[in-house]
Formats: C-alpha cells, structure tokens, sequence
C-alpha cells in the first residue's frame, strides 16, 4: 500500500506525459469522425453522430493512392540503399585498414548537419539537367543525403560493438572481403540493420522540403506534400485533412509499436555515439 | 582498443607473413577505399559540390527574371544587410531555435526522469511518446494548424470554458501569438528525441553512487543536483546541439502552418531563402542567404561543441 502511495506521483506524471503527447494527434481522430456541421462549431467536443465520409472520401480518391505508392516507393528505395552502401561503407571505416579514417567519419558527420536549404537551388539544377526532375529516381538521388550519413554513422557504432573474431574465423578460412562482410557480417549485423533501416525509412516517408522543390505533379510527389497542398482547394476540408493524416500516421504508429526498443535504441546510441 | 582491432586485422597478417611487400597502398586498403566509394561519391554529388556551387552563386547576380549573370562580389551580402525582411527572418530564426531547445530541453529531462522510474506500463508510455517523433512534421503542422484555429479551434474553446481567456485568440493570425504556436508544435513534436538522449544518458549512471547517497543520508533532491544533473549534462549537451542545428534549419513546420506570415512574424532563413529563390527568382540572392545560414550553423556547432568539451572537462576535473 505504502509502495503505491509512494509511486503515484511517478504515475500521475506518466500520465500527464501521455496526454501530452497524445491529445492533440486524439483531436485529430475526433476531429476524422465528426460530419461537416459539427466540425463549425464547439461544443459539442465528441461527435454527435460518428460518421466515416472523410475516410469515405479518401479512399474514393485516386490521388491518394498514388501519393502513398509513391511515398513507398522512394521511401523503401532509399532505405535498401542506404542500407547496402552505408554498411559496405561503415565495414570499411570499423575494419579495414585504411587511412583518413577520422576524416572520412568527420565528412559523414559535417553532410547530416547541412542545412538542405544551403544545397537545393545547386541540386535542382543539376537534378533538372540528368533529366530526374519530377521522378522517383530524382527524389531517392537527393534523399541519400541525409540516409547515407545516418545509416554509416549508426552502422558504424553498431560494426565496433561486434567481436571481431567469427570474421578473423572466415578470413583465415580463405573468404574475401567482400563475402566476409556479405555473408559472416551482415547476419550478424541484423540488429543495427533494423535500427538503421527504421530511422532512414521515417525520414524519408516524412521529408518534405526536397519533395515539393524536385517534384510538381502527381507523378512523383509524395504523401506530405499532398498533405501540404490540401487546403488550396475551394474551402479548408478540415474532416479530409484529419482523416489523411490519420491515414498517413497509421503505418508510423505501427512501426513505433512494433519496433519500439528498436527505435529507442536508435536515437540513443547514434547520439551517444555520434 | 581500437588499436587492437587493426593489428588484427588480415591486413597486418599479411604484413607480418611478407614484410618486403610493406607499401604505401596494399590490397586491403584499396578494397577499404573501395567500399567507401560510392557513399563518398554520392555525397559529393548531392551535398560537397551543391555546397559549394552555392557559394559560388552567392558571389554572381543569377535571377530567374533576366539573361546572364555577372559576378559582384560581396554585393548580394551588402544586399542581404540592408534587408529589413532578412534581418527579421534571421532573429525570428534564433528565436525560434533558442526558445524552443530551451524548451524541450527541460520538457525532455523531466520526461526521461519519469521514464529511468521503472513502473508498470512503461513501455507504453515510451511508446505514446515516440508517436510525435515518427508523424511527419507536414502532418503536425496540420494538427496544429486545426487546434489553433481561431473560430473551431479546440485550443480557444478550452481556454474561453475554462476563463484563462475572455475571448478567441487568433493564434496564428496574430504577430504577437503566431511565433508562440510554432514553437509549441515545434516542442510537442520534438521532446521526445530529446528525452530519449537524456534517458540514454541517465541510464549511464551506476546505481552504486545513489546507494552511496543513500547511506549518506542525502535526500532525493541533493541526489538529483550532486549526483544526477551534473552526470547528464553530457548527454543533455549532445541533445542541445542536435537539436539546435535542427531547429535553426526548420522548414516544413513553418511552410505548412504559418507559411512564415503574419507579416514576416514566424518568417525564417530556410523560408525566406525558399521564397527569395524559388517564387522570387532571385537565385544569388537566396543563394546568398543559404551560405550565410551554412555559416551559422557551422559557428553554433563549434560554439557548443566547445561548450561541451569545457563541461566534461568539468566533469572530469570534479572527479
């Protein structure tokens, strides 16, 4: 009894931390369920009648599908390569002999910490003179720029963690570098592949500044600027826009849910270690 | 210890087998620089050389409304001095930056304080807490958007039922409010990166130095300013300083909520950079403003991160 007493205070703040952080993205789901009328006016607070039109409409609308494909397709994309050439990358730098080391770690660090602003009128023009304006392919190009520092730096911290000697087994056993790091080093590396892959997936799924500079129709725009745009139609369709985002959402919230600790230890181990 | 990984690598094991073959570049190196090839490739495609050409730019007076250009020299900064919207926007940037870390930082130590506690369910609330982080921020400025609404938002309906205020707020049509909302959402959506740092760090922590207190008899509140916050100061660091040069570089947030308005009130650089090269056309000019943005940032880093080596220097004398 004592230790509950004593406890509540703890319990009482995890729960003002929970409204916190959980009551405005609750408004939004209330606000996807009201009709039309209800959403001018306050109270009531809750719907009078619960109605699923604005998810209705969302999905009766082609543009919507295509915003998510798209976002899919880069957001995947950029996550498998990200993945591939940053832990080629970060084998390198954590077991190879080689030399600048510190420097090449130093150029990683500098690149995450760029302002996009300071590199887009340059990449647009060069992004329109390849010809990848407006496409998939154009979009994954510039995405690499914050992916590739992300995954090297995290893989990098994950490669240093690992004892070394079940690789020094397969060396001695005749394999080259290449199949060491493809078959002894990236099983054991799943973990922080998963982590990496996590992190470099929600930036890109969420990025937006580079979405809406190198894109300008529905052929390649992604899902945040669709979200973005919304609003220049007739009036403010604040029910639609409530059910897109809970819509864009769903797929993060599971991901958080199921990757939790994942997650968490992402973002405190490429802090700590960054 | 890092030294011991490389000695044993293959590498030195064919040095020691054949040590007449020692030379500048050996195989393992090549092979080395061969996988680091194409992320340094890629990187110097889209961020060295767009850096750079944007320096360059900055020095020309490209613009998207005439033929040719011309190199000028410094003019497009002498330019950028006289412009009362730049200046605006390079203080709201600062403010912005240094109100909402501020912020989040105590926000964030008070969550990672609750979340070190262990009690049932903790995993849930570490979860609630990460669903900011992951949304897009397009998304939450949209949320936001809609709570602060000045006629339906729910934000002035709670605060008129419950007295705080006498009537509506246009939040985000107000120059005195606008800046406030961004910088809310910017904290809701934020703490928790900063609070998982933190936790990070206070996981770090021996439990023996508490056990240590305890026996001492301090109470919980010397052993929070004796043992915990000079030990998380690190990591409350690194925190600042990622978070720092993230909000000094806020785009979307700004974009989709205020759109830099009313009247230039939550106007930053990355916008007002946006706006001058893109709807403007003026290209050098906003070039202009993106070096002096790339240097600022460049200063802020450095400034903290001297500001950290001098606490942990600190830390370790204290020891």
């Amino acid at each position: 009894m004592t230790k509950t007493i004593k406890r509540s205070p703890v319990y009482l703040l995890a729960l003002g931390i929970i409204v916190f952080q959980l009551a405005p993205f609750l408004w939004q789901v209330i606000t996807s369920l009201k009709l039309d009328k209800d959403l001018s006016s306050l109270p009531p607070i809750f719907p009078n009648k619960i109605t699923w039109l604005h998810y209705q409409n969302i999905f009766q609308n082609t543009h919507f599908y295509k915003y998510i494909f798209n976002s899919a397709v880069v957001a995947v994309s950029v996550t498998l390569l990200c993945l591939f050439l940053g832990s080629l990358a970060a084998y390198s730098l954590a077991r190879l002999p080689i030399k600048g080391k510190s420097l090449i770690l130093l150029l990683f660090l500098s690149t995450s910490m760029f302002p996009q602003i300071a590199v887009i009128t340059p990449l647009y023009n060069l992004i329109k003179g390849i010809g990848l304006y407006n496409t998939y392919f154009g979009l994954i190009l510039s995405y690499m720029l914050f992916g590739l520092p992300l995954s090297v730096l995290l893989l990098y911290g994950f490669f240093r963690n690992i004892p070394y000697e079940i690789e020094e087994a397969a060396y001695m056993d005749g394999c080259g570098y290449f199949r060491t790091y493809w078959q002894v080093c990236l099983p054991l590396m799943a973990p922080g592949l998963v982590t990496a892959g996590l992190l470099v997936f929600i930036a890109s799924w969420n990025e937006f500044l580079f979405a809406i500079t190198f894109t300008n129709s529905i052929e390649a725009q992604t899902i945040p600027v669709g979200i973005a745009m919304m609003p220049q139609m007739f009036f403010v369709p604040w029910g639609d826009t409530a059910a897109t985002s809970i819509l864009v959402t769903l797929p993060l919230i599971l991901l958080v849910l199921i990757f939790e600790k994942k997650l968490t230890q992402g973002i405190m181990g490429g802090a700590v270690k960054g | 210890m890092e030294k011991q990984v490389i000695s044993s690598t293959p590498a030195n094991l064919l040095v020691v087998e054949k040590p007449k073959t020692k030379r500048k570049f050996n195989k393992p190196m090549m092979i080395g620089y061969l996988f680091l090839l194409p992320s340094l490739l890629i990187l110097c495609v889209v961020g060295i050389y767009p850096l750079i050409q944007t320096l360059y730019l900055s020095f020309f007076d490209v613009s998207l409304t005439k033929q040719g250009s011309h190199f000028i020299g410094l003019e497009n900064y002498k330019n950028l001095f006289n412009d009362i919207w730049f200046k605006v926007a390079y203080k709201n940037t600062w403010i912005f930056t240094a109100i909402s870390v501020l912020m989040e930082s105590l926000l964030g130590l008070v969550i990672a304080l609750v979340l070190n506690k262990k009690f049932k369910g903790r995993g849930w609330v570490r979860a609630c807490v990460l669903i900011p982080w992951a949304i897009p921020t397009v998304v939450s400025a949209r949320m936001w958007e809609w709570i602060f609404n000045a006629e339906y938002g729910i934000l002035n309906f709670l605060l008129v039922k419950t007295g705080i205020i006498d009537s509506n707020v246009n939040w985000l049509g107000e120059t005195s409010t606008a800046m406030f909302a961004a910088i809310f959402s910017d904290v809701w959506k934020t703490t928790p990166f900063m609070a998982l740092i933190i936790l990070a760090g206070l996981q770090g922590i021996s439990s023996s130095l508490y056990e240590a207190a305890d026996i001492d008899g301090a109470n919980k509140w010397r052993q929070f300013s004796y043992i915990t916050f000079p030990l998380l100061i690190p990591s409350i660091m690194i925190a600042v300083l990622l978070r720092a040069l993230d909000a000094f570089r806020v785009f979307d947030l700004i974009f989709v909520l205020t759109g830099g308005g009313p009247a230039n009130s939550t106007e930053v650089l990355s916008s007002y950079a946006y706006k001058t090269t893109f709807s403007a056309g003026e290209v050098s000019s906003g070039a202009a403003m993106s070096s002096l943005m790339a240097v600022s940032v460049f200063v802020l880093a450095i400034v903290l991160l001297f500001l950290m080596n001098k606490a942990s220097e600190k830390i370790e004398g204290g020891k």
